[in-house]
């Protein structure tokens, strides 16, 4: 089974962007053979819960280096957490499945400059404010 | 400069280093605006450390973005985590892309640790301003201090900023040809950027030299 890929921008300390995509489901667009609703739930509130919990880990390393890049920062069973911190340390997060070092490179890359064109390019934009559509789970808030 | 129809968002984001044409602003363009901007706070504000807390607030949005933009463009992925680095890109980097020039000088205060000084001879901010005797200390380079203290903050230096007007004494400043503007009489004042870092910062960095 190919793991979930959960990506977030956080800024001082409220969470700019979200997006998951489920690799998983992608394909047959419905609920795989095996997999109940149920336990992708469970997947989620866990994908969501080991990245809040690695952003103890990234303050920490924040400033032991000066490289934006701060590689997998926490790893927990299968899944890694990769960091990208911008200048104005805002939080690239990715969680994955164990990818190539490049690939996730090139992405924060990719996305740096996205992020560095809405940060500058917009007159109206106030700083830590959502980048884009949040598609937050509403399995996180407590119910 | 060319005519480009392209969306903005599509444009690249300029070249590092070297600055393209076009990206300069008018200094008169900019001092129109400024003295818009700093009548439309002076109307709205009740004192002058209100009015100055006004400017500071206005320049601490673009310090922020010009910290991205800047980290950005020199595309060596790297962020300053030192005290010292972060001054030196404040007082280079940062004054060179804003105002075309790296800042006079940076001296660290003699009787605080936790205070440093940026000194700019000819601050453009408050080139064609004069402040009213009425209005006593107010410095119009409030803006540009609210910048710093953008830049500082977004970095993780939080720091306060003031800017004050220090007149210039006699031989402490000479260069040739009077004015780098053409057609100004040389300042009388310079521009003392003050800035005061909160301990938590000083005692981080403290911690980082071990």
């Amino acid at each position: 089974m190919s793991s979930p890929v959960l990506f977030v921008i956080v800024g001082k300390n409220e969470p700019l962007f979200e997006a998951e995509i489920d690799t998983s489901l992608s394909s047959t667009g419905g609920t795989p053979g095996g997999v109940t609703q149920q336990q992708s739930e469970m997947s989620t509130r866990q994908n969501y819960f080991v990245l809040h919990s690695a952003l103890d880990l990234v303050e920490k390393s924040a400033w032991t280096t000066n490289s934006m890049y701060l590689r997998v920062v926490d790893k927990v069973n299968q899944q890694q957490v990769s960091t990208f911190l911008t200048a104005a340390n805002v939080k690239f997060m990715l969680l994955h499945g164990g990818k190539g070092e490049e690939v996730i490179k090139n992405f924060f890359n990719e996305v740096y400059g996205y992020y560095v064109k809405v940060r500058t390019y917009m007159p109206y934009y106030l700083p830590f404010s959502n980048v884009g559509i949040i598609t937050y789970d509403e399995c996180l808030t407590p119910s | 400069m060319s005519r480009s129809s392209t969306n903005i968002l599509d444009r690249p984001l300029g070249r590092p280093g070297g600055r393209a044409e076009g990206s300069v602003v008018s200094l008169s363009a900019f001092a129109y605006i400024y003295s818009e901007l700093v009548q439309y706070h002076q109307q709205r504000a009740a004192s002058i450390s209100e009015l100055e807390r006004r400017l500071e607030s206005a320049g601490y949005v673009v310090g922020l973005k010009v910290l991205e933009m800047i980290a950005y463009r020199a595309k060596e992925t790297k962020r300053e985590t030192r005290l010292m680095s972060i001054l030196h890109f404040v007082s280079s980097s940062v004054w060179k892309s804003l105002f075309g020039k790296a800042a006079d000088s940076l001296e660290r205060s003699i009787d605080h640790a936790d205070e440093y000084m940026i000194i700019d001879y000819e601050p453009i901010a408050s080139t064609f301003v004069s402040v009213p005797p009425d209005l006593g200390q107010l410095s119009a380079d409030a803006y540009v201090s609210g910048i710093v203290a953008g830049v500082l903050d977004g970095a993780g230096f939080s720091a306060r900023v003031t800017a004050h007007s220090v007149q210039v004494e006699e031989g402490e400043y000479t260069k040739q040809g009077g004015n780098s503007i053409p057609g100004i009489p040389p300042r009388k004042d310079k521009a003392v950027f003050l800035v005061k870092f909160s301990p938590e910062v000083l005692s981080r960095d403290a911690a980082l030299e071990r």
